[in-house]
């Protein structure tokens, strides 16, 4: 069981979360104007990285809010917590379009 | 009382109660033991021996070790809703009347059937090596006649045949040091952290602390050890900040230094409890596990490893045999002998493969009288319920193979070792890989992961002044990674260095021709031959050769063989035993039982239950109640002596003739506010929002982004910037979450809040062409005039004097309205209602009734006519989507998949037979089946009998089925009758809508 630092609440347990998936996906401002192809990229392909991963999280079972892990998905440290809207950094995993 | 005497009880000594004497009960027999031994001790103390049968040949088995590792003595605990299976005999503590039987012995221990044929394989075909993928998979619907006779012949023990009448608890703790284990290094871990300041837990496994102290005659701090343990253990109680925790085994080790233990309690070892801890740093002192050696028929009754020799002996004042004799390849098995010859136990000899033998250790046995046969191997057990004698001959020179001629040793007792593996099974756990060490001829902790720390046995140091101060450092180091100051730690314990000349490692001991079988994994009886067949047959891996042979598959998870195995596989394939590795150490450490981890989260308590503001009246009135989500709701409301048949068709006409009465409070609401309210609407629902006038409401659909319908429900506009949204009852949470993420994460610039109103109002639905004279007469203050209050709308007054927000919407295609007042005030407003329903008939539905009425109507339920692959399209409901703005989930409507010609579509059927009602889910095909597979073209989501249309309805999602209208599917059903029904519209009743806008 991970222990999660929520940014607004402190470390809790991972059975106070629910998980997003991958952090930083926008949704296209016009989807009309995607092919069929780039609009299948947004909403179905993701990255299943060995290593450093950005991911959504909600404390859904505490302050109900969302927020960005980056977490590595081999030893599932938690390499760094930030809030949405925020880029997190640069580095592994990439950096996060705010 | 009189007690049964305990004839191989030893007169003195031992850390037994004495004074404690207890009555317990095994395979029918009643024994006596005393406060302080464990089942296995008592066992031994009353001759008992014989524990069980093996799996596979039924072998006579005894017991062969004293902890965790044991695989034979696997015993049923109690009786009735509280017994267990599968517990460790050498675990548990015997308390009174505690009842017992051997799990593997069908019909008995001393009489088997299944032996007495020769065991399993005599009577099924022969069971070598990957036997069931060999004999049993094909034909595979011969399985079932096998498996019936594997099961009851290997007999795994039985479930309770009631609800567990316990009460278990869970409890979650943090701590800055854990510490598993409490022998020497344990405890000297726990004193230092403790002396630190950290908060400690202790927790062992055993009832008692020691470990490995408790059976020996060590000295610490020049004195005994046992001294020094009950010092140890008394300063940490002291400790305020120090949790002690026997009876406790650490079980598994999961992520960020999170762990789980179970504690079973004092005098009822089948109550337990469930601890979850968090710990900053884990000092893992959980010491070693004795490898038994490999050598033909050495899983005879009366071979046991010498460690265990040594605890029955000295910590329990049992004799386990009148004559031993020990068979090792290391100085520390000599330590049995010892232990055996200073209780007045003969040994007839030792044997040990190692030419030159010149350990203290064996110095002190040679100086007794013993004999040691250096250079020698055991090449059989005489004896097939007990010991008889063992076989002793010389190894070559190369060491693979055996010469001369062969030696006796009569004794029925023969203590083995093989050398010691540390029990790195947490270590492993935490994400970590053990590697194996040529030098110790075992597998040790690698790098660590995780926050912890191996000390002590369990990280392959053997020596006890070695593992204290291992123990001390690494309970300091603990401490200091905690945060604390190392240098509270105070002084580490310390013991005189012990010499112990190298063992040699002997993992398969060589065999004359014709030797019996050399066992490996004694509870799944694989022997050395089944592992190198599986060798021959070219698996490498272990984990393979694991699945082909069930090496370590038993409740004992090869504690005791496994590493042997890996030897025996490496030897084979010639790979080395590094690179040939363990297989996954998986938790739990031992088992536990379900409702340790369910706790108290059961029952009633398993989910929250959530009734309506209207429930009791339900109850009171004999309603009949079905779950919905969380929701209990009234599924019908039957009369004395009417079916659910009867009580349906009867509340459907009231509610088309009359005027029915529905509880709809479990309907989800949110309350939508704030300046950006309209637009966020725009985005969620498929349809047009901003022009909403304030006073009306709409009905919605949600999709998911990619396309498919995900919820319905109708949204009234309060005000310019405020919103009330209904849900489908099942879909409330999933949706408010739903709208929170795009909001929080989409789009934080829209000035909207969203608030969870369910369970603030109740909400009463009055269906029927009567229900206008209902509500005329309740009400003041609102025109229930059709132009006054057109369907769609919704008006604010009083319902029998109490606040009211009134809906004339409909979901029933009667003329209807929904009540919604204050949730306290639901119950005065249905007894209201029915008060003044009374002269026009007001009948009380249900769910069942709902469902009826609306099916009648078309009208989707999602999640019964949808699946999550149904879009908008599918359901003919083009006319809802927007062609003007965006909405989640548009751009996917036009995806090649979703625009397919044969996708599913909903469509209504008609069965020809018009009483005859197919069941929901049946699959339909284009004609009767003349061959199977039959393609299918489609399936059956809502059926009912329609009493007001006198005939059964269906919905359905059929391919292309708009295409089909006054064409005919068929549905082969389940009793092999198949029933023809012609496709029509999903709108049965009132299809220009002229009821529910009267
Ligand atoms: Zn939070």
């Amino acid at each position: 069981m991970l222990l999660i630092p929520c940014p607004w609440c402190g470390p809790r347990d991972q059975s106070e979360f629910s998980y997003g998936g991958q952090a930083h996906i926008v949704r296209p401002a016009e989807p009309a104007a995607l092919g069929d192809g780039e609009w299948a990229d947004y909403l179905f392909m993701r990255d299943n990285p060995m290593g450093a991963h950005r991911e959504q999280w909600c404390h859904s079972g505490g302050c109900r809010r969302w927020f960005n892990v980056k977490r590595d998905t081999v030893t599932y440290r938690i390499l760094a917590v930030y809030k949405i809207g925020e880029s997190g950094g640069e580095g592994e995993g990439g950096g996060g379009a705010p | 009382m009189s007690y049964p005497s305990q004839g191989r009880r030893l007169p003195e000594g031992g850390l037994i109660d004495r004074g404690s004497p207890l009555l317990f009960h095994f395979n029918g027999r009643t024994c006596s033991g005393y406060a302080g031994d464990t089942l296995a001790s008592a066992l031994l103390a009353n001759g008992v021996t014989l524990v069980g049968r093996s799996f596979k040949y039924h072998r006579p088995r005894g017991i062969v070790g004293s902890g965790a590792e044991e695989p034979n003595a696997i015993v049923q605990v109690g009786e009735g809703a509280l017994t267990v299976p599968n517990m460790r005999a050498t675990q548990t503590e015997l308390h009174k009347d505690l009842v017992a039987a051997s799990v593997n012995a069908w019909p008995g221990v001393s009489f088997d059937l299944a032996a007495a044929a020769g065991g399993l394989a005599k009577i099924l075909p022969l069971m070598p090596a990957g036997f069931y993928y060999k004999t049993f998979m094909w034909p595979q619907s011969f399985w079932r006649h096998y498996e019936r006779i594997i099961r009851k012949a290997a007999g795994l023990g039985r479930a309770p045949g009631a609800p567990d009448p316990q009460r278990r608890d869970k409890i979650n703790i943090h701590c800055d040091v854990l510490v598993a284990g409490g022998g020497p290094a344990g405890l000297a871990a726990a004193l230092a952290a403790g002396r630190c300041g950290a908060r400690v837990i202790l927790a062992d496994e055993q009832f008692i602390f020691g470990g490995s102290l408790l059976p020996g005659d060590a000295a610490i701090d020049r004195r005994p050890a046992r001294d020094w343990v009950g010092r140890a253990v008394d300063e940490l109680r002291a400790m305020k900040r120090v949790r002690l925790l026997p009876r406790t085994t650490v079980c598994g080790y999961f992520d960020h230094n999170f762990l789980s233990l179970l504690e079973r309690m004092p005098g009822q070892p089948l109550a337990e409890r469930l601890w979850r801890v968090r710990a900053r740093r884990v000092v893992l002192a959980a010491g070693a596990i004795e490898r038994p050696l490999v050598f033909p028929n050495n899983d005879r009754p009366g071979v046991m490893l010498a460690s265990a020799v040594s605890q029955y002996v000295r910590r329990y004042a049992v004799r386990p045999g009148t004559c031993g004799a020990l068979f090792t390849n290391n100085d520390s098995g000599y330590t049995a002998v010892l232990d055996l010859l200073d209780n007045g136990i003969s040994v007839a000899g030792v044997v040990d493969p190692r030419t030159t033998v010149h350990g203290p250790l064996p110095g002190r046995v040679r100086e007794r009288g013993v004999k040691i046969h250096t250079g020698c191997v055991v090449t059989n057990v005489a004896g097939r319920r007990r010991v008889r004698g063992v076989q002793v001959m010389t190894l070559s020179q190369a060491g693979n193979t055996v010469t001369g001629k062969a030696a006796t040793l009569q004794c029925d007792l023969l203590a083995v070792s093989g050398g010691w593996s540390p029990a790195v099974h947490l270590h492993a756990q935490s994400g970590a890989r053990p590697v194996f060490d040529e030098s110790r001829a075992c597998f040790v902790p690698g790098e660590s992961v995780q926050a912890e720390q191996s000390a002590g046995a369990a990280n392959g140091v053997f020596d006890l002044a070695a593992c204290l101060a291992e123990g001390h450092a690494a309970g300091a180091a603990a401490a200091a990674a905690a945060g604390f100051s190392a240098a509270g730690g105070g002084e580490a314990p310390s013991a005189e260095p012990a010499e112990q000349a190298p063992l040699m490692p002997l993992w398969l001991a060589p065999a004359p021709p014709g030797h019996g079988k050399r066992f490996v994994d004694y509870q799944n009886d694989t022997d050395a031959a089944d592992l190198q067949l599986a060798v021959r047959e070219n698996y490498r891996a272990m984990e393979h050769v694991k699945r082909y042979t069930a090496l370590g598959f038993g409740t004992d998870q090869g504690k005791l063989g496994n590493i042997n195995g890996m030897a025996i596989v490496a030897a084979e394939t010639g790979a080395g035993i590094a690179a040939t590795g363990t297989t996954t150490f998986r938790p739990p450490y031992t088992p536990l039982a379900f409702g340790a981890l369910a706790g108290r989260e059961r029952g009633q308590f398993f989910d929250p239950l959530r009734k309506t503001a209207i429930h009791q009246w339900h109850v009171d009135h004999g309603a009949e109640f079905e779950n919905v989500g969380q929701w209990k709701r009234p599924w019908f409301y039957p009369r004395p002596g009417e079916r659910m048949v009867d009580a349906v068709n009867r509340e459907c006409l009231a509610a088309r003739g009359a005027v029915g009465i529905l509880d709809a409070g479990t309907l989800g609401k949110i309350d939508v506010r704030g300046p950006d309210a309209a637009e966020f609407l725009n985005r969620i629902y498929t349809n047009a929002w901003d022009k909403l006038k304030i006073g009306a409401c709409r009905y919605g659909l949600m999709l998911g982004e990619d396309g498919m319908v995900m919820d319905d429900g109708v949204t009234a506009r309060i005000a310019e910037d405020r919103f009330h949204m209904t849900t489908t009852t099942g879909g409330a949470a999933h949706v408010l979450a739903w709208m929170e993420r795009w909001l929080q994460t989409e789009w934080p610039h829209l000035r909207v809040f969203l608030t969870s109103v369910t369970e603030r109002w109740a909400t009463v639905s009055l269906a029927g062409p009567r229900s206008r004279a209902v509500m005329e007469t309740l009400c003041g203050g609102i025109d229930f005039a059709a132009a006054a209050f057109p369907l769609m709308a919704f008006r604010d007054g009083t319902v029998a004097g109490i606040a009211a927000r009134v809906f004339r919407i409909s979901f029933s295609g009667e003329l209807c309205y929904e009540v919604n007042v204050a949730a306290g005030h639901g119950r005065a407003l249905w007894d209201a209602c029915m008060e003044a329903g009374a002269v026009h008939g007001i009948t009380p539905y249900g769910t069942e009734t709902m469902h009826v009425l609306r099916a009648e109507k078309g009208y989707i339920i999602v999640g019964q006519d949808t699946d999550g692959s149904v879009t908008p399209m599918d359901l003919g409901m083009e006319w809802i989507l927007s062609k003007k703005k965006d909405f989640l989930g548009k751009r996917s409507l036009s995806r090649p998949d979703c625009v397919r010609k044969d996708r599913k579509q909903l469509v209504g059927l008609r069965t020809m037979d018009p009483q005859e009602v197919l069941p929901e889910g049946a699959q339909l095909t284009d004609s009767r089946i003349v061959s199977r597979p039959a393609p299918m073209v489609g399936h059956v989501t809502s059926s009912y009998y329609s009493a007001c249309l006198k005939h059964s309805i269906a919905l359905a999602l059929v391919k292309g089925g708009r295409a089909r209208m006054g064409g005919t599917v068929y549905a082969p059903l389940v009793d092999g009758r198949t029933v023809a029904a012609e496709v029509c519209s999903p709108v049965f009743y009132d299809p220009e809508g002229a009821k529910q806008n009267g």
